[in-house]
């Protein structure tokens, strides 16, 4: 990712700053504002002691005490959370593996396809995938009679996969094949050459891939909406219930909580995606 | 994998069985992946593409009987009144009516996202990761919980409004929520990351070499943006694009939340045939000439938006 | 690398059996959401020592929808009295008969003999009420009682009104304020009725179920509303008003009933015993604000509900209706209407 533009001081030329567009940083402010307004109004408001969103009266942890006993959400953050970890391992382990055959490596017949299918989640629009999850499941649920939330995890694993792919694929091709090639060099094994050179080095990508998927599971709601069964109300569905039927600070509190393990995986995903040579 | 390049041909049998071995292995490394997919992805399209040439059965489900009232369902009304064809053009309102939301905000995210990312690329690395990480927490919260914020802020009696009438500027609060207006907003700032991104990664790789150049010749600011930088992104830009306009051709919930539930969207049509209306055939329909416009999205990017082999440009 | 794809194999085995072993002590519940009162959930656990799952669900046709296709799990679906008599129609309720149980004496007896269950085989009364409209006294100063605040406003109430989004309950207010008959499929009737609402939908803001958030965030001044979710938003708006119009309005009872194929039939039998008990149903009452049809609830509700004027209606009101279901080809001119109007 080094390239002279960027690790070089700004070049001055001529009185000309190289990289200078009028308008741009203000753009990006402004961006930045909007985007987090809403986050903070809700994060701020999930510590507001009366109900409202404008008027502050005092600060109180009381929403998050009330949050926590609500058995609502503790039943939805449960499943969401179960589900989101076996999606995320499952999905991770999968696209590691589609991911090591598909980079790094002069193309054969089939590869672009296989890309393809890997990335095929992110370009169908979520509702159709719902849908057709939807219709699919029922067939198979009436032909054999099992239910569960198999059907839910499967669901958020598949569209999981591209996620998880894409940051170990980038991480791949940033890889110095040099490594490896000396290890081969030095008469290892192909599987040794992996485990011992090739996995260490990938981990940032396994991570924050795994992250990823992670994240992204524990966000949806659409396809959950479609697919979830008794029992498997996930917390975004719970959430929209609720949305529906008038909010209490309750679930100010719960978003704040989301977002601070948001924060949290992001940290860590920048610090494991960061270049380490 | 460390994997020589082989360019010769190889005659030797064992060069045969190593060739052999590693298709194998890249059969087995890819399988699990691929299947996964293909079952929960990609083979279920094509369960609705059989279901939207059935009829609905009573109360939801189909019945296995051929017909094509589903896709005559989108262009063409029975009158309800007396039962004669003709064309309508409800259908055709409420996907025009997506497109066009999907395309307004795919140019506002476009408009905004572009100096966004260039300001982002071109700052010292140090603190463009700080900027990166900023821009990209929001992506990673809830978007039903930031779409419900948004909700909080634009209502009557939210912040915005009475932000307003304090200062003075207007008496009565406006309406701005439960407009297009507040669906767009709420889909802009739900896709914005995804312009931003594409957009960074290509840009980040730019050689300002180019740009030195331009100015050496005495090119304005303007030029330089736009006969030199922004060809140069269009991999990022041609990206982000798709990346924003298809879940914006789906949405629905955040449309329904800030729409007010009065219009449709296709997203709303599909989910409300699969829900009260019970029509699923229908719905199988409206969902596969929703892929099409999809499909053929997609195809203009491949065209424009990706480099002569092929490969998207950003990787 | 392979006892890896094993434990994989055996982590995606188990969560699929979970699911379907069903453990002696469940219950899975479909109801409305916000309906169900959870310290009577917690009560009737703690009695039977069952584990009890709740899901929402916003309307009778997204229920059916759900439970329709098959294999949904769930025991205990809440239906409206319509909903019950397709449902039994089409053969996805189980016939648990309630009227043999213990607890059926309590049941008040103008509620036995319904046209959606006559004696009783199928459901019991879960909650009953009417659906009108509410609406800021300090907005609109006139009176109240009349349809035409639905579906032809004065310039105040002009793109403040919510509706729901039921077809039936917005197709029949308009029936009524046309003076037609319910079930209608005189195609000239319903012509008038499309031409109507379409006109009307001009005035409204919104369409949809979120009422009392709506109303007590002043988004709207005046919703379609069933009369315990007006009382409801009354509480923090204190200006509302429900209205009783003069042309008539539906009365509905949403009932408790059993799934045919329900997994846990006879934890669900014990559950339709437990809510013909007056306190189960002054538990419910007092979470949702309705009326219930259990004889002795009185006791367990709050003062209010016995007083308020959304649940006690004044003397003057007509007769709430109770809507049976319409045939196939009136439900499909409905439909017709109803998408026309939602395009």
């Amino acid at each position: 990712m080094a390239d002279i533009a960027t690790t070089a001081p700004r070049k001055i030329i001529k009185g000309i700053d190289l990289k200078y567009q009028p308008g741009f940083s203000q753009i990006t402010w402004f961006c930045i504002v909007v985007l987090y307004a809403p986050i903070a109004v809700l994060v701020l408001f999930s510590f507001n002691e009366n109900r409202s969103v404008t008027v502050w009266t005092q600060f109180s942890l009381d929403w998050y005490a009330k949050a926590w006993e609500n058995e609502g959400i503790q039943h939805a953050a449960l499943v969401s959370l179960e589900v989101a970890f076996v999606a995320m391992v499952i999905s991770t382990i999968l696209a590691t593996m589609a991911a090591l055959v598909t980079t790094r490596t002069p193309p054969y017949r089939g590869m672009n396809i296989a890309v393809a299918v890997i990335n095929q989640p992110l370009m169908v629009p979520e509702v159709v995938t719902a849908v057709a999850t939807l219709i699919f499941f029922a067939i198979i649920k009436q032909a054999t009679g099992i239910s569960g939330i198999g059907y839910l995890i499967a669901a958020h694993t598949a569209f999981c996969i591209p996620f998880a792919y894409m940051p170990i694929r980038a991480r791949l091709e940033d890889m110095d094949l040099s490594l490896e090639q000396a290890a081969a060099d030095l008469y290892a094994p192909p599987f040794k050459v992996f485990r011992r050179v090739t996995l260490p080095l990938l981990m940032p990508g396994i991570l924050a891939g795994a992250m990823l998927a992670f994240i992204v599971s524990l966000d949806d709601v659409i396809i959950t909406l479609f697919v979830a069964g008794p029992g498997e109300t996930t917390l975004p569905l719970y959430i929209l219930g609720q949305i529906r039927r008038g909010v209490t600070p309750e679930i100010n509190a719960v978003s704040t909580v989301f977002l601070g393990i948001s924060v949290i995986l992001v940290t860590f995903i920048f610090l494991f995606g960061k270049d380490k040579k | 994998m460390s994997d020589q390049p082989s360019a010769n041909i190889q005659l030797s049998s064992s060069a045969v069985a190593e060739e052999k071995r590693l298709r194998n292995t890249r059969l087995g490394l890819l399988a699990p992946g691929i299947l996964t997919i293909f079952c929960i992805g990609i083979m279920p399209l094509s369960i609705v593409l059989v279901y939207s040439f059935l009829e609905p059965g009573d109360f939801g489900g189909v019945s296995w009987v051929l017909s094509f009232d589903a896709y005559v369902q989108l262009l063409f009304e029975e009158d309800i009144f007396d039962e004669t064809l003709s064309f309508t053009t409800d259908y055709l309102q409420i996907f025009l009516r997506s497109v066009s939301l999907g395309l307004f905000t795919t140019i506002a995210c476009l408009l905004v996202g572009f100096p966004t990312a260039y300001f982002i690329a071109t700052q010292p690395p140090a603190r463009r990761n700080a900027w990166l990480f900023l821009i990209t927490i929001p992506f990673w919260t809830n978007l039903l919980i930031r779409t419900y914020a948004m909700l909080l802020i634009l209502r009557d009696q939210g912040i915005i409004n009475l932000a307003l009438i304090e200062i003075g500027l207007i008496d009565r609060a406006i309406p701005l929520l439960y407009t297009d207006f507040a669906v767009c907003l709420g889909l802009v700032y739900a896709y914005l990351p995804f312009m931003v991104l594409p957009i960074f990664a290509s840009l980040e790789k730019l050689d300002f070499r180019l740009v030195e150049a331009s100015y050496d010749l005495y090119a304005t600011r303007f030029k330089v943006l736009k006969r030199i930088i922004i060809p140069l992104a269009k991999p990022g830009i041609a990206a982000g694009c798709i990346l924003v306009l298809i879940p914006s051709l789906g949405a629905f919930i955040t449309p329904a939340l800030l729409g007010g539930g009065k219009s449709l969207m296709i997203g709303n049509l599909i989910e409300l045939q699969f829900g009260q209306a019970r029509n699923w055939p229908f719905g199988s329909a409206i969902a596969l000439v929703l892929m099409v416009l999809v499909m053929l999205s997609l195809m203009t990017y491949l065209r424009y938006g990706t480099t002569r082999k092929g490969a998207p440009g950003h990787g | 690398m392979k006892s890896k794809i094993f434990m994989m194999i055996m982590a995606m085995s188990l969560t699929f059996t979970v699911g379907t072993v069903s453990a002696a002590g469940d219950l899975h519940i479909y109801n409305w959401g916000n309906y169900t009162n959870p310290e009577m959930i917690e009560k009737f656990e703690k009695m039977h020592g069952v584990k009890v799952t709740l899901d929402g669900y916003d309307s009778n046709e997204t229920m059916l929808a759900k439970v329709e296709q098959g294999g949904s799990g769930y025991d205990i679906v809440v239906p409206g009295d319509y909903m019950i008599a397709i449902m039994v129609k089409k053969g996805l309720l189980e016939r648990v008969e309630p009227n043999k149980m213990s607890n059926f004496k309590n049941v008040d007896p103008k509620w036995v003999d319904v046209y959606w269950d006559e004696g009783r085989n199928y459901s019991i009364p879960y909650q009953w009420g009417t659906t009108n409209f509410t609406v800021d006294s300090t907005v609109y100063k006139g009176d109240v009682d009349t349809l035409a605040l639905l579906f032809d406003p004065p310039a105040e109430l002009k793109g403040r009104i919510n509706m729901l989004k039921d077809m039936n309950d917005v197709i029949n207010a308009g029936l009524r304020y046309l003076t037609y008959p319910r079930c209608n499929a005189n195609k000239a009737q319903l012509k008038e009725l499309n031409t109507m609402l379409v006109k009307a939908k001009a005035n409204w803001r919104t369409m949809d179920y979120s009422v009392i958030e709506k109303l007590t965030s002043k988004d709207v001044d005046l919703s379609q509303s069933w009369n315990g979710a007006a009382m409801r938003a009354r509480k923090d708006r204190p200006e509302l008003v429900y209205s009783y119009p003069k042309e008539g309005f539906t009365g509905w009872m949403d009932n408790v009933a059993v799934l045919k194929g329900a997994p846990n039939l006879e934890n669900a039998k014990l559950f339709i015993n437990f809510m013909m008990t007056p306190e189960a149903a002054g538990m419910t009452s007092n979470l949702a604000s309705y009326a219930n049809g259990i004889l002795g609830s009185e006791k367990y509700m709050r003062e209010e509900l016995t007083t308020a004027p959304e649940i006690v209606m004044p003397a003057g009101a007509p007769a709430p209706e109770f809507v049976p279901p319409c045939a196939q080809e009136v439900t499909d001119l409905y439909s017709k209407i109803w998408t026309n109007l939602n395009k």
